[in-house]
């Protein structure tokens, strides 16, 4: 019954909206990506009182760094969820996609861990992006070619990449790997994490391409009103493949980072974190029906919930509590986005 | 390609009707969509494409915009064969539509909506905002626009969207545009402007394929006009030389009755005891002190604009609205405002305004739909038995002469006017002592406009009473009293046999409205 009402205040207020159509006023709706902004002034505050250690730079280093693997995968859900779809099987791309492309360049023998040796070690990059962009191609297919329901689909490509990481890794961590692919994980450049400067150009990009480039406005127009955009000469369904596809491939990359930054590809990679992506890019005013939010918002998204577990940690809060809080934290920043940026969310 | 053809369109010696569809049919699986059909557009001709629902109207508008293909027949535009499908832009530089849909998007701006995927010359280059904006303000200034293109399009009504729609589909180049139910959400002024509009760019030599439901608005506004029955074409003819008795004729394949019969009836005696009444109702933002009253055998109008508030009393009525002050009372008990339970206890039953949003649960079926609420009659302990829901509904169906394959068929399934008689069963259902039905008959045909008007009028004879709130003259005139509302307030009361134009005149706040209202209407 609320819908009911809700429809009728459109019809209520056209009197006042006839008259604002005109006037050239202040749209809230365009500052909708800062309303976690002040969060994290607060949370800086808050961690300057409770640790001097906050206010380093090798803790606040440190924090990015952690975040940049994380971020990669906001990245991609801000793209998916603008566009009006899901992947919920970007956490398991983050784990198989190394694991496959260190498979086909390791040695056969001598090893820890034995691969198929059939590319030389090089290779090991450019493969395990491949291996994202045929995930993501795969999902494209069952989604768009054959209609299935997208958040199925990729729930089940969840749980089958996986097992597939753990039938190939045999359920082990691998350690030995290639040098070229562990580079970009633990090089600094400048004196700052590579990961960290890798993250912000991609986001720098991904931001100017929805914010100036005509495709990148389509993700808009199709999350806001797929038939409308089909009219207007979009072609919806292909540009959604390439999202589904660059979002895989942005997983992809973020296991290389991972990888590279522990120096091993855990079995456990990435487990558990799709609720976290979307949490934060949700909180970061993204909407889960599509058409709404953006790049620079899901990125205060991420940086809020990374900076209070760091706050935490330094304020000697028990880990054993962790869990919780995340999950309390989560819920505070929802409710924090909701009345900052004034709108309802669904 | 697209270069060489607009060029003849716009050229003096082509003579060749912009549009020309002949043959075409359409199936979908087992239904035929349309059946070998024709139709012609002379250059700068307005031409009206009438037909009662599922006619095949919007198959064929789906074709002449080149988003279905016709499985056979031939399509030309000023004598040249149609672009090859799919490829949008050639079909759009030709033909211009405005969908029935809104194909506005919400959250982006009126600028970027205008320019949706040509935002900039090529893919890679990056989008220039501000140009982008002049570009929006030159685009609404040459098609007489006033709106802003830095607002988000959610912010504009109905009418405005509709404006930028049309400068949006003319800004491909097209001398042609389909224009497909554009009046169904406008109130009489918003109707107004728009055809001025239409005129005016009529003049200047765009021509017009116009669907609507409203008869009267075919005589205004076009020449030709061309009927559609069961997916086949019936007939075309010159508007001013075809009767409206002719026209419905050949919409419905029967002779259509006349209406008069109702204007026979004797008003009910001012004795009848008063059913509903409504005392000094102050709604915040819409209506101040409005009183009404309606008696027992009556059918009562509430006429106004769409801003006059005249919906949301209707919906006070119903408990969709708390009131600021005033009473409501039905069969003389006071009905606490503002809970749609306590309303149906009371017995009002509401045709809402709109069916897509407010009415129907579109994948459900029609007896669910039907029985929605009533579901406490459908069983005990709150269970709800599925043989008592059919055959609640299968009364219902008979009832209403709902043309459905079945009770369990879900009603996005069935025709606009079906659809709607749906709603008006759930509304039945209660049994209400009042009926208040907002704008009723909105997009559906003539043939279902009658009966649902009747159905309404045999709510009243039996010794019950209803209230439609509209705008719909044809509504309105099945009415026994109308009151009108402007801005909130009512100004006028029509017995039986007003005029069309005291009846307008007055929803419009020209009638024995101070001056003052006047001025402001016309400083928006």
């Amino acid at each position: 019954m609320s819908a009911t009402t809700d429809v009728t205040d459109p019809a209520a207020s056209v009197g006042q909206t006839t008259a604002k159509g005109t006037r050239r006023g202040l749209d809230l709706g365009r500052f909708r990506e800062l309303s976690l902004v002040p969060a994290i002034l607060v949370l800086g505050l808050i961690g300057f009182i409770v640790s001097p250690a906050f206010l380093t730079s090798d803790n606040l280093i440190g924090v990015a760094q952690q975040s940049t693997e994380l971020s990669l995968l906001v990245l991609a859900t801000a793209l998916i969820l603008i566009v009006g779809r899901m992947d919920l099987s970007l956490e398991s791309t983050i784990g198989v996609a190394p694991v496959i492309a260190v498979w086909l360049v390791l040695p056969t023998s001598g090893g820890r861990f034995n691969g198929l040796g059939l590319l030389p070690q090089w290779t090991a990059i450019p493969l395990c992006l491949l291996v994202g962009v045929a995930i993501g191609a795969l999902n494209g297919f069952l989604i768009l070619k054959l209609r299935l329901n997208g958040f199925i689909v990729t729930l089940g490509g969840l749980t089958m990449l996986r097992g597939l990481q753990v039938a190939l890794s045999e359920g082990q961590s691998i350690v030995d790997l290639p040098p070229s692919f562990t580079y970009l994980g633990k090089a600094s450049w400048l004196g700052v994490p590579a990961a960290i400067w890798i993250c912000a150009v991609l986001f720098a990009a991904g931001g100017c391409a929805l914010a100036w480039l005509r495709h990148g406005r389509a993700l808009y127009a199709i999350g806001g009103n797929a038939e409308a955009a089909r009219t207007a000469g979009i072609r919806v369904d292909r540009i959604v493949w390439v999202v589904l596809i660059i979002g895989s491939l942005l997983a992809a990359f973020a296991g290389i980072l991972y990888s590279g930054h522990y120096g091993s590809i855990s079995a456990t990679q990435g487990s558990g974190w799709i609720f976290q992506v979307f949490a934060a890019t949700v909180i970061g005013g993204v909407s889960l029906n599509g058409g709404k939010g953006s790049v620079f918002g899901a990125l205060t998204g991420v940086l809020t919930l990374q900076l209070v577990v760091n706050v935490m940690t330094l304020a000697g809060v028990p880990p054993l509590w962790n869990q919780f809080l995340n999950g309390a934290i989560i819920i505070v920043a929802l409710i924090i986005s909701r009345f900052a940026s004034g709108e309802k969310q669904e | 390609m697209a270069d060489s053809a607009t060029a003849p369109a716009t050229g003096i010696v082509s003579r060749a009707p912009v549009a020309e569809a002949t043959g075409i049919s359409k199936r979908y699986g087992a239904t035929v969509a349309l059946r070998d059909a024709r139709i012609s557009i002379a250059e700068g001709e307005s031409h009206a494409l009438v037909g009662r629902n599922g006619a095949g109207k919007s198959t064929l508008v789906s074709i002449l915009t080149g988003l279905q293909q016709p499985d056979t027949g031939t399509l030309r535009f000023s004598g040249e064969p149609a672009p090859a499908f799919g490829d949008i832009d050639a079909w759009r530089s030709r033909v211009a539509c405005v969908y029935q849909r809104s194909t506005i998007i919400g959250d982006l701006t009126v600028a970027e909506n205008l320019f949706l995927n040509r935002q900039s010359d090529a893919a890679l280059r990056p989008i220039r905002w501000k140009d982008l904006r002049g570009r929006a303000e030159q685009l609404l200034g040459e098609y007489g626009v006033d709106v802003d293109p830095t607002v988000r399009a959610r912010h504009l009504t109905v009418e405005q969207r509709q404006f930028v729609e049309i400068a949006r589909a003319l800004s491909f180049g097209a001398r042609f545009i389909v224009l497909d139910e554009p009046t169904a959400k406008l109130d009489a002024r918003g109707i107004d402007r728009l055809f001025d509009k239409l005129r005016d760019l009529q003049r200047q030599g765009v021509a017009f394929l116009f669907i609507s439901h409203h008869l009267q608005e075919v005589y205004d506004l076009c020449t030709t006009v061309t009927v559609y029955r069961d997916a086949a074409h019936i007939r075309t003819a010159a508007v001013a030389g075809l009767g409206k008795h002719e026209l419905v004729e050949a919409m419905t394949g029967e002779s259509a009755t006349t209406t008069g019969a109702d204007e026979a009836r004797t008003p009910s005696p001012a004795g009848a005891k008063v059913l509903l009444a409504v005392d000094r109702l102050t709604l915040t933002g819409t209506c101040r002190d409005l009183s009404l009253s309606v008696r027992t055998g009556e059918v009562v109008g509430l006429a106004g604009a769409t801003a006059s508030g005249n919906v949301q009393v209707g919906e006070a009525v119903a408990g969709l609205h708390r009131a600021e002050g005033g009473s409501i009372s039905v069969d003389g008990r006071t009905v606490r405002t503002g809970s749609v339970p306590a309303s149906l206890t009371a017995g009002v039953g509401l045709v809402p305004e709109d069916r897509h949003v407010q009415g129907l649960v579109h994948d459900r079926s029609v007896a669910e739909n039907a029985t929605l609420t009533v579901t406490d009659q459908l069983g005990p302990f709150g269970t709800v038995l599925p043989a008592r829901t059919r055959t609640f509904a299968q009364r219902m169906i008979r009832d209403l002469d709902i043309k459905t394959p079945g009770a369990g068929t879900a009603v996005s399934a069935l025709s606009g006017g079906n659809q709607q008689k749906v709603v008006v069963a759930r509304a039945l259902a209660t049994d209400p002592h009042v009926l208040v039905a907002i704008r009723p008959t909105n997009g559906v045909d003539v043939k279902s406009k009658e009966f649902l008007l009747a159905r309404i009028r045999g709510v009243a004879d039996t010794g019950k009473a209803a209230l439609i709130v509209s705008d719909e003259l044809d509504d309105l005139r099945a009415c026994d009293r109308v009151v009108v509302m402007f801005h909130g307030r009512v100004v006028a009361e029509f017995d039986r046999g007003w005029k069309d134009e005291q009846m307008v005149a007055a929803m419009e706040g020209v009638a024995g409205t101070p001056a003052a209202a006047e001025t402001e209407e016309h400083g928006r």
